[in-house]
């Protein structure tokens, strides 16, 4: 009784058991979502292909900006909406300095590496000015955020002049591999972004004082401030990260299709996020956070994704699937609830022990 | 300057709004010439925007009472796309179709409301999810967006209401009357019916204590959570009929209906002096809200810049500036 309460109040207990949830009923229905086959792309290259090297390679953007979502979710209590959107100006910005004025390049006008770097300060900057309503100007989160909400896509439309550029083999073959593949390695690079993200995410929340600042802030801003902590700084600098998420986000996304359509690309891609951040058991309000569960989280939503679209649920008609398993989760994990439920538990065990003893 | 200091917020920031929008028609009529000195103009400013007035009135109410509702929009497809399939593919009546828009509004209003009021979950996410829902639903009922042909309905969209004395005459010289839709007179009764409830009733009085200091309200005895429940029903509901106005405005049903409606009726409460924290907000500032926002952006549009991008950035630009502006008169109160 003992070891199982111990699973069950683990923080990974949730993402693991929705995981396993999915598998076993994938397994039901079809075991051939499992193989994975070596095959040949149209580049000529033998990569694999599957359902799950889709939903690792689909998942890898949600990772990312699961990491920047839960120190935003832990520093401020609120959620980031506008991370599609913003990502929309990242992916825009990057083909701006890649193409210049011509939508058509026959050489690009610049380095990726420039345009990404650019891109990044972009996004960076966008999250500042999020980062400062919600720091300074004390307004909720997402409400601030509902700001680059509305104007995001409409200033990524702006940023090109609502063209569509298009980066063709021709012009840069290394520009796709960053949403695709690598000539000679069969693992899609996404995937290789995102371990190298995670990896660096770790090192940083183990060697320096990031993670217990922002969980400080998150739990209490005034104890913190009275500790000789700066929470405006801090929360600032939590939406600053975000923002960096976003551009690589965005350089995976526009790389994926070496072009960009501002109303659909990273659609929904917020509600998505916070899904991940809910899933990995981290609270919404703030405060505690851990960052493993949440990037499980995110895998664990595209598993979700992939299963629906493979049980020929149209993209639009996603979201309504999606906003149910949200809503089971806040309830089940809304405090109230838990009470209950805690409640019910004891009053069972309680006449389990009385029945026992007649 | 002593005065101003002693208004309450409430007033203080409905002054700021009235005086915005009138300072931006003149603006509008000095710069854009005689255009938006014919009433018509006025007119038609109020028939398109009829269910972002009524919307926005159920989103003040619920900001007014400290949450917020962002599904609105994708109650109002929602209502759109059920009432058209309902109308011609069941061959249903307009009675019928409206009684649709208004279960769809109770329904949503039930469900958020009690996980909002009775759970304790923060409206945002409730309320996100009920978007994602509602935009998912309205792809479910029908894919494809398609206009209606029912001949009741058509006849109740064509229905014009001439205002006396306030025509104007064209070019040849005919004299044309000045009308308003349906969706407009719906609008005008919303408006002054919850400005009177919520000055008059204690029901009103109730949403600004719970809006104002939670606490406080329970020691007064109020029941908080039922406010609060009643509040997301009066949203949603409002947001059911605002569907069906605008349904009626446009005549088709679409999954792409009603886009960021929503973040509209936020940006007018909250132009309207409605705060984000609770418990400060007035109906008809909401009203002057909606207004100056469809009159800046019909500056926008026939100012030249008539790209598709330049709305989208506007009202994010005035959103902004009232929301600064909110957190500077929160920064007053603490002197």
């Amino acid at each position: 009784m003992n070891t199982l309460k111990k699973i069950t109040s683990n923080q990974m207990f949730i993402p693991l058991a929705a995981l396993l949830l999915l598998i076993i009923f994938n397994l039901i229905m079809d075991p051939g979502f499992f193989k994975i086959n070596l095959v040949q792309n149209s580049a000529g290259n033998y990569v694999f292909s599957g359902y799950l090297i889709t939903i690792l390679d689909m998942g890898s953007e949600l990772a990312i900006l699961a990491i920047g979502m839960t120190l935003v979710t832990a520093a401020s209590g609120g959620q980031d909406i506008s991370v599609g959107a913003v990502i929309a100006i990242g992916g825009s910005v990057i083909l701006r300095v890649l193409c210049g004025t011509d939508p058509r390049p026959e050489v690009l006008k610049a380095p990726i590496i420039v345009a990404f770097l650019i891109s990044c300060v972009v996004c960076m900057i966008f999250g500042a000015f999020n980062g400062a309503l919600v720091a300074f100007f004390r307004i909720q989160p997402m409400v601030a955020t509902l700001i680059m909400y509305t104007a995001g896509r409409s200033i990524a439309a702006w940023i090109n002049n609502n063209t569509l550029p298009v980066i063709s083999p021709a012009a840069s073959e290394t520009f796709a591999y960053f949403g695709g593949f690598i000539p000679g390695i069969p693992i899609p690079t996404p995937v290789f972004i995102a371990i190298i993200c995670v990896i660096i995410t770790m090192l940083i929340l183990k060697f320096t004082n990031l993670g217990l600042y922002t969980q400080s802030v998150g739990i209490n801003e005034n104890s913190s401030r009275l500790n000789g902590l700066n929470p405006e700084f801090i929360k600032l600098m939590a939406f600053v990260l975000l923002g960096l998420c976003v551009a690589v986000a965005g350089l995976i996304k526009v790389s994926r299709i070496s072009t960009i359509n501002y109303s659909v690309i990273a659609k929904d891609i917020e509600m998505d996020a916070i899904l991940a951040v809910a899933l990995g058991g981290n609270a919404l309000s703030g405060g505690k956070f851990n960052m493993i569960a949440s990037i499980l989280g995110a895998y664990v939503i595209q598993f979700l994704t992939t299963t629906l679209y493979k049980f020929k649920v149209s993209a639009d008609a996603l979201p309504a699937y999606k906003a149910v398993v949200v809503i089971f989760l806040v309830v089940m994990s809304a405090p109230i609830v838990r009470d209950y439920l805690e409640q019910l538990r004891k009053k069972m065990a309680a006449s389990r022990k009385e029945a026992a003893e007649s | 300057m002593k005065k101003l200091k002693n208004m309450t917020d409430t007033n203080l920031l409905l002054a700021i709004t009235i005086v915005v929008f009138f300072l931006m028609y003149i603006g509008a009529v000095v710069i854009l010439g005689k255009g938006f000195l014919k009433p018509q103009n006025f007119f038609n400013i109020l028939n398109t925007n009829a269910a972002l007035i009524i919307t926005s009135v159920g989103m003040s109410i619920v900001m007014i009472t400290g949450g917020i509702d962002i599904s609105v929009g994708g109650v109002a497809a929602l209502v759109s796309m059920s009432c058209a399939v309902y109308l011609d593919y069941h061959n249903g009546s307009v009675a019928g179709s409206i009684l649709i828009a208004l279960a769809i509004g109770l329904l949503y209003g039930l469900v958020q409301g009690y996980l909002v009021a009775y759970l304790d979950i923060q409206p945002f996410i409730v309320s996100l999810a009920g978007m994602f829902f509602a935009r998912g639903m309205t792809t479910i009922v029908n894919t494809k967006p398609f206009n209606v042909a029912n001949e009741a309905f058509v006849a109740l969209k064509n229905t014009r209401i001439i205002v006396p004395g306030m025509g104007s005459t064209n070019k040849k010289g005919m004299y044309i009357d000045a009308y308003v839709e349906i969706g407009v007179i719906v609008a005008l009764i919303v408006v002054v019916l919850f400005f009177l409830v919520l000055r008059y009733l204690k029901l009103g009085r109730n949403f600004y204590a719970v809006g104002g200091n939670k606490q406080s309200a329970l020691m007064l005895g109020i029941n908080v959570k039922r406010t609060k429940f009643i509040s997301h029903i009066i949203c949603s509901m409002l947001a059911g009929i605002g569907g069906y106005v605008y349904f009626l405005h446009v005549g088709s049903g679409s999954a792409s209906h009603a886009m960021g409606m929503e973040m509209n009726a936020i940006a007018s409460s909250i132009i309207g002096g409605t705060m984000l924290t609770g418990g400060v907000g007035n109906i008809i500032g909401t009203l002057f809200g909606v207004l100056s926002l469809s009159t800046i952006q019909n500056i926008v549009t026939s100012a030249g810049f008539d790209q598709a991008w330049w709305t989208g950035i506007t009202i994010a630009a005035m959103l902004c500036i009232f929301l600064v502006i909110q957190s500077l008169v929160i920064a007053r109160k603490n002197k």
